[in-house]
């Protein structure tokens, strides 16, 4: 049967796919960033998942203010990198296990977790800064190597779902990845984050205090976590740092005990605080 | 109306329904900025672009000046109002150093010294607002 294996959160912050678009990385200001993710790169490699389930948002990308799904998850066969407003990023396009998908969309729904279905869908820096991380430099003619089921999160209108039911969340999709019968090895990804606030006066706020709690109760109390309430991360994480929620998605869908592999915490990438951890299943 | 808990964090908007609401025109008139065409028929005559998006008066003018913190203020979002900056050539931390009043480069500074602490930015009356 398919497994979930291990959990990735990770920031995904613009500028470091242009970063490495551009072929900057090794730039002073770029280098402790991605020093980071070299021992990623090589676990990633060592692991080789075959699904990774990605939980990310989309930034006005495939869903505008016209349309404000609070989960959507990708059952097409292939997503394109889109125009955010510079040009698609020059990376592979991703392709979707579309039956392991359309199951999990199945079993989500029957287990009460009512999904919009995508069966169109370009994606943006939110869910291809993670992959770029994580897998390298890649071209357009390139396979990332590895297929991903989308699944977009509204955190841009609030109110982004809550902590405690992406956490639950979590658990369906591990659920229903455990049901589906064909052998793989399936990863999860929860994106977003660290503290950031782009917008108006107080643009710029940086909580590395409120970070490291958040990277530590990942393992020590991930359900105590999960119940914090939006406004605690609004004002301590910067209005922009509720993208957070995402990573109980990833931790729901793990074991209860986890062991912390890898952590990477870097200020600042453009406005952001970068955080990446990796937890793996102890039965894994 | 409901009790905004968020209310009380200074030199913030969170984008709730009542701000998209106020917004909706204003944003989709930027985010159709994400694409090439769009970008290209904008820049060949704001005005009459612009008349295909029913926004107010205020927010119309905001637009036409690059009011960064005027258009957040009408109901824009930061994701939207930023596809308007990428096609004047400003990415999301200039447009930062602008609506902070700080400047590009203090803010760029700001930021390579570990940001803008927590402390004393958590609540308006900390700023002297209420």
């Amino acid at each position: 049967m398919a497994r979930i294996t291990a959990g990735v959160g990770c920031s995904h912050v613009p500028a470091i796919g242009v970063a490495m678009d551009t072929g900057i990385t090794g730039q002073p200001y770029w280098q402790p960033v991605f020093k980071g993710f070299e021992f990623s790169r090589k676990w990633i490699a060592e692991k080789k998942p075959d699904v990774i389930f990605l939980v990310y948002n989309d930034h006005c990308t495939a869903f505008d203010a016209s349309c404000i799904p609070t989960f959507a998850l990708g059952a097409a066969a292939e997503f394109h990198p889109a125009d955010e407003g510079y040009g698609p990023r020059p990376v592979p396009v991703v392709r979707n296990h579309q039956k392991l998908a359309s199951h999990i969309a199945q079993s989500l729904i029957l287990d009460e977790f009512d999904l919009t279905i995508m069966n169109e869908m370009e994606v943006d820096h939110g869910l291809t800064v993670p992959l770029s991380v994580m897998y390298g430099d890649k071209t357009p003619d390139d396979d990332w190597g590895v297929l991903v089921i989308p699944l977009a999160v509204n955190v841009v209108q609030y109110p982004a779902p809550t902590g405690n039911r992406c956490f639950q969340l979590g658990k369906a999709v591990r659920r229903a990845v455990e049901s589906y019968p064909e052998d793989l090895n399936v990863m999860i990804f929860g994106t977003g984050g660290m503290s950031h606030q782009l917008q108006y006066k107080r643009a710029g706020l940086i909580n590395p205090e409120f970070d490291k709690m958040f990277l530590d109760k990942l393992t020590e109390d991930p359900v105590g976590l999960s119940k914090m309430p939006h406004v605690d991360y609004l004002r301590e994480a910067g209005s922009e740092g509720v993208e957070m929620v995402m990573w109980h998605v990833m931790r729901g869908a793990l074991d209860d005990d986890v062991v912390e592999v890898h952590r990477h915490y870097h200020v600042p990438a453009s406005n952001t605080a970068v955080g990446h951890i990796i937890l793996e299943n102890k039965t894994s | 109306m409901t009790h905004k808990d968020y209310e009380d964090i200074p030199g913030t908007f969170v984008f709730d329904a009542d701000r998209s609401r106020e917004g909706y025109h204003l944003n989709q008139f930027c985010i159709s900025l994400r694409l090439q065409k769009n970008r290209d028929a904008f820049n060949a005559g704001e005005e009459a672009y612009l008349d295909a998006y029913p926004m107010t008066p205020e927010q119309r003018d905001a637009v036409l000046k690059r009011d960064w913190n005027r258009l957040l203020e009408l109901g824009g979002n930061i994701y939207y109002t930023s596809k308007l900056a990428a096609n004047d050539g400003i990415n999301f931390q200039n447009l930062a150093g602008l609506m902070t009043g700080m400047g590009v480069e203090e803010y760029r500074k700001m930021m390579l010294n570990g940001g803008r602490p927590i402390e004393g930015n958590r609540y308006k009356s900390e700023w002297g607002e209420s």
